[in-house]
């Protein structure tokens, strides 16, 4: 559902993702793992077609993300680094506005709204403006606009940054259960979390991909700990 | 279109969520009012709305860039372009639904002045259609501010460099067509400079719709204008969108 091919992308003399390639199908959750300023975000932003790349191609259920990034958006959802939202407005009417630009109407949108609204936890903040909300409650309203269209595909940028435990747990258990039938791709820096919801992960550093596999067979390679193969493979090859 | 739609919608709904509308409703009337009877609206003992219109231009290189700064700064300083622009709407659908609520909030602004034609009315018998066309004249040359505004507001990611910038723009073209600059110019450049540089300035335009001839040349430059600062915001927030 997810092909990339020899993505770039620089920002003045900084390349931040540099000539990627990898493909994803429905039913993987992908982890997308790397030191700060590996690329991990560049590359996401690049794939729901809000950056452009600077050479390579990536399409999207069939859509490329140059020529129809339209077509790409409305097969997508996408949670941002910081899970943008216009602080101004109440948590029902962002919602509502998320499905005016979806074309999400009537029946269609009542049913979206019970349907995510209860599984982001956010009926108890459903009439509160977004500008007074805490970091995780933002953080799930900003799920909710992604999961709204009951997307394909799923580009979630650190999805539980912020989040308490619980909140995490639940989000993994979501993640988990949307995994089967969706193409789900995170960015985290928490290992743990990869263990337990992705069945694929990639390590990028310096918008390179240095490691393309699923954290069991990582872990069996090095014989240790997620956490220190991590390390090791993000430090030594920075070093060579 | 439903995008474009749904944008235009939340945006002018945003102009009265927040305090921003009402603080400019409330300055632009007054200022407005206070101008039209300061200079002389009772003296000059005729029941048009000359005076009115006359000080709009100056008044709208102060308070259009104030309205047209955010537009694209604040998208851009709180993030919230990265959600808007990953909805399916195109950039140039985005840039077209924000300035289309922003004139359409300084279309409502302009017609909250209707206590001025109603005073001059019940004073006397004006010319309903010299009131007409000031208003229109006034409504286009506020989307031409406004175009100058949200492309300057795209260019800077700090509002207050994005106001001073529209601010600075808006006036030399308000100023290039007044008299004493006309006449400084004339004297570098010689008198062939004169039409040129008055034909480049709203204030020639404005003041020919202003006599109630709604001329084609003078429709086509705020339309050119438009149009031509719209395409180079998205233009230039197509580059600028993740810096």
């Amino acid at each position: 559902m997810i092909s990339v091919k020899h993505l770039r992308r620089s920002f003045g003399p900084i390349v931040a993702v540099d000539d990627i390639s990898f493909e994803v199908a429905k039913g993987e959750v992908l982890g997308f793992l790397g030191p700060n300023g590996a690329g991990k975000s560049t590359a996401m932003k690049m794939l729901v077609g809000f950056l452009s790349p600077d050479g390579g191609s990536a399409t999207i259920c069939g859509h490329d993300v140059v020529s129809d990034p339209v077509a790409v958006k409305r097969c997508i959802g996408y949670l941002a680094e910081n899970a943008p939202a216009y602080p101004e407005m109440t948590v029902g009417s962002f919602l509502d506005f998320v499905c005016d630009a979806r074309q999400i109407k009537g029946q269609n949108r009542k049913s979206a709204l019970d349907r995510v609204v209860p599984v982001c936890s956010i009926e108890s903040v459903y009439h509160q403006t977004i500008g007074t909300l805490s970091k995780g409650y933002r953080r799930r309203v900003g799920l909710a606009q992604a999961l709204i269209h009951d997307p394909e595909v799923l580009v979630l940028d650190e999805p539980t940054d912020g989040l308490d435990p619980n909140q995490k747990h639940e989000v993994h258990d979501l993640i988990c259960r949307m995994g089967k039938d969706k193409c789900i791709i995170i960015s985290t820096h928490i290992l743990d979390e990869v263990e337990v919801v992705c069945n694929r992960s990639i390590i990028i550093a310096r918008g390179k991909i240095l490691v393309d596999s699923t954290p069991q067979a990582l872990k069996e390679k090095y014989k240790c700990s997620l956490d220190e193969v991590f390390r090791k493979i993000t430090t030594t090859k920075k070093s060579a | 279109m439903t995008g474009l739609m749904a944008v235009f919608k939340r945006e002018l709904k945003g102009y009265f969520a927040t305090p921003v509308a009402y603080v400019f409703l409330v300055i632009f009337l007054f200022f407005s009012g206070y101008l039209t009877f300061k200079e002389g609206f009772f003296e000059f003992r005729q029941a048009d709305m000359r005076p009115f219109f006359a000080n709009l231009p100056l008044l709208f290189v102060f308070m259009i860039p104030s309205t047209a700064m955010r537009l694209w700064a604040e998208e851009r300083k709180t993030g919230s372009i990265e959600l808007l622009l990953t909805l399916p709407v195109t950039v140039t659908q985005a840039v077209i639904a924000k300035f289309a609520a922003a004139w359409c909030f300084l279309g409502i602004a302009l017609f909250l002045t209707f206590p001025v034609p109603m005073t001059v009315c019940y004073l006397g018998d004006p010319d309903k259609g010299l009131i007409v066309t000031g208003y229109i004249g006034s409504f286009l040359m506020a989307g031409g501010f406004l175009a100058i505004g949200s492309f300057f507001s795209a260019l800077a990611k700090n509002q207050v460099v994005s106001f001073i910038l529209a601010v600075a723009a808006c006036g030399v073209l308000v100023y290039a067509g007044m008299p004493s600059t006309l006449n400084y110019f004339a004297g570098i450049f010689g008198p062939g400079s004169v039409p040129v540089i008055e034909s480049l300035s709203f204030q020639s335009h404005f003041d020919s719709v202003l006599k109630g001839v709604i001329e084609f040349k003078d429709i086509a430059y705020f339309v050119i204008l438009i149009v031509g600062w719209i395409w180079a915001c998205s233009i230039i927030l197509d580059e600028r969108k993740a810096s």
